[in-house]
């Protein structure tokens, strides 16, 4: 919440930084005035500002460890169900897992209708993890911030999906799976499809070329920054609810309501940006099997 | 906002854990699932095997009930006409019996008519012939008469 020595701004700020790890520059003058010496340091970012000097040189150690954090207990937990599940009635755990794999199941099957190994596992991992990812929305957002500030890291942003680097990392790894069925599956068809359509004709061949690299290249950016958009604008809601708190306490019960309100609307959204994700992963490899 | 090496880190956590996925998750989950799935449809196929073979009992069931309403109407008819055959019978041999009994009767009847009939005769001879004595006085020769009385009694 935002104390007597926060105002509303820096609260939001606070609450919107990532915890980054990374190389400062040579030369940087840091926060309390020491100057990073020659070839660089490699240190924990004190506030946005370095963070942003550090560039392409850095991880956001919240973002990774969350992340990384919910997929082993996507992994651990599915792998413990697939070790119990026989043929005999299932129970519990067991049931729900079955039904996600099921619903996972028909969805592939319902749109991707080439032969794969690969595409529903990813499709069940991607559902999965960007659930359990954006369901850390969900989590107070005072609670774990405040609670590490408590331990000693300034900043803490527990929801992954918020952080584009995260969004846009599986994005792009769809986008090198379509790349690699894509020129698999059609070879030089690939090539062709890229240089040929929609002017059949050797003289539209760089506008062609143009308008479908564009489209291709849209379909990871549109993929990644979609679920970062919704995550973030989420994220945000709820930050500026809580942020209504230090408005005094006549606010605190509309505030409180508005929080309930937004959370219970959110699980609508966190399942469905996590299905549009999976349904847009198998949809667009289901294109990149399709031969013309 | 920044992209960094959080993009790449990303990519390398989301490539372990499909390939996890992919090995040690997916395939046995599927696996027990169709298994479990070929069970179902098994047991829903024998259930409706079953069924069907309780319908063709039942039907046989009926049929056979019916078969032997029919044995057992055929039986209780035969049984029914051999005992109006043996009352028939019994009858039968019944009025022959009567017949010979009347018939004996009648014969014994004649026999004792006869025989009476014998004795009467003889007694009516021995009496017309004391009568006829005594009418005549002694004067008859009993040997001579007797001839002619016995040939008159024969007459009667």
């Amino acid at each position: 919440m935002a104390g007597e020595t926060q105002t509303v701004s820096e609260y939001i700020v606070h609450h919107l930084t990532n915890l980054t790890y990374g190389k400062l520059p040579a030369g940087y003058e840091r926060y309390d005035g020491s100057v990073v010496g020659e070839g660089g340091a490699w240190v924990m970012a004190h506030g946005g500002e370095e963070a942003a000097a550090m560039g392409f040189n850095a991880i956001h150690v919240d973002s990774m460890a969350w992340s990384i954090g919910l997929g082993i207990l996507f992994c651990w937990l599915f792998r413990r169900m697939a070790v119990k599940a026989t043929s005999g009635v299932p129970s519990g755990m067991l049931n729900a897992v079955e039904m996600i794999v099921d619903f996972v199941d028909g969805t592939v099957r319902d749109t991707f209708h080439g032969r794969n190994k690969l595409v529903a596992p990813l499709a069940l991992t991607i559902f999965v993890w960007v659930f359990l990812m954006n369901l850390m929305d969900l989590i107070p957002v005072d609670l774990i911030p405040h609670t590490m500030m408590l331990l000693g890291v300034d900043y803490h942003k527990i929801v992954p999906s918020t952080d584009p680097n995260i969004t846009m990392g599986m994005a792009v790894g769809v986008f090198i799976l379509m790349l690699y069925y894509s020129i698999k599956v059609k070879g030089f068809g690939f090539v062709k499809e890229l240089t040929l359509n929609p002017f059949n004709h050797w003289v539209f061949i760089p506008v062609n070329l143009f308008m479908e690299v564009v489209g291709l290249l849209a379909k990871p950016f549109s993929l990644g920054l979609r679920l970062f958009g919704n995550m973030y604008a989420g994220e945000m809601i709820f930050i500026l609810i809580a942020a209504l708190f230090s408005a005094g306490l006549a606010w605190a019960v509309p505030a409180g309501l508005l929080q309930i309100g937004w959370a219970i609307f959110h699980i609508l959204v966190i399942t469905l940006q996590a299905f549009i994700f999976m349904v847009l992963t198998i949809v667009y490899l289901s294109m990149a099997h399709e031969d013309h | 906002m920044n992209i960094n090496l959080t993009l790449i880190g990303q990519m390398v956590a989301f490539v372990c854990f499909v390939v996890f996925c992919m090995k040690y998750v997916w395939p046995p989950l599927l696996a027990a699932m169709q298994e479990r799935e070929k069970k179902i449809a098994d047991g829903l196929a024998a259930a409706d095997r079953a069924n069907h073979d309780l319908e063709l009992a039942k039907e046989k069931a009926v049929e056979r009930l019916k078969e032997a309403k029919g044995e057992a109407a055929g039986i209780i008819d035969s049984a029914n006409k051999r005992a109006s055959q043996i009352v028939e019978e019994a009858k039968q041999a019944a009025t022959v019996e009567a017949d010979r009994v009347k018939a004996s009767a009648q014969a014994e009847i004649e026999q004792e008519t006869n025989r009476a009939r014998e004795q009467l005769r003889a007694q009516v001879a021995a009496l017309s012939l004391a009568g006829a004595e005594k009418v005549l006085g002694k004067s008859i020769d009993k040997s001579v008469h007797a001839e002619l009385v016995d040939q008159l009694a024969s007459e009667l």
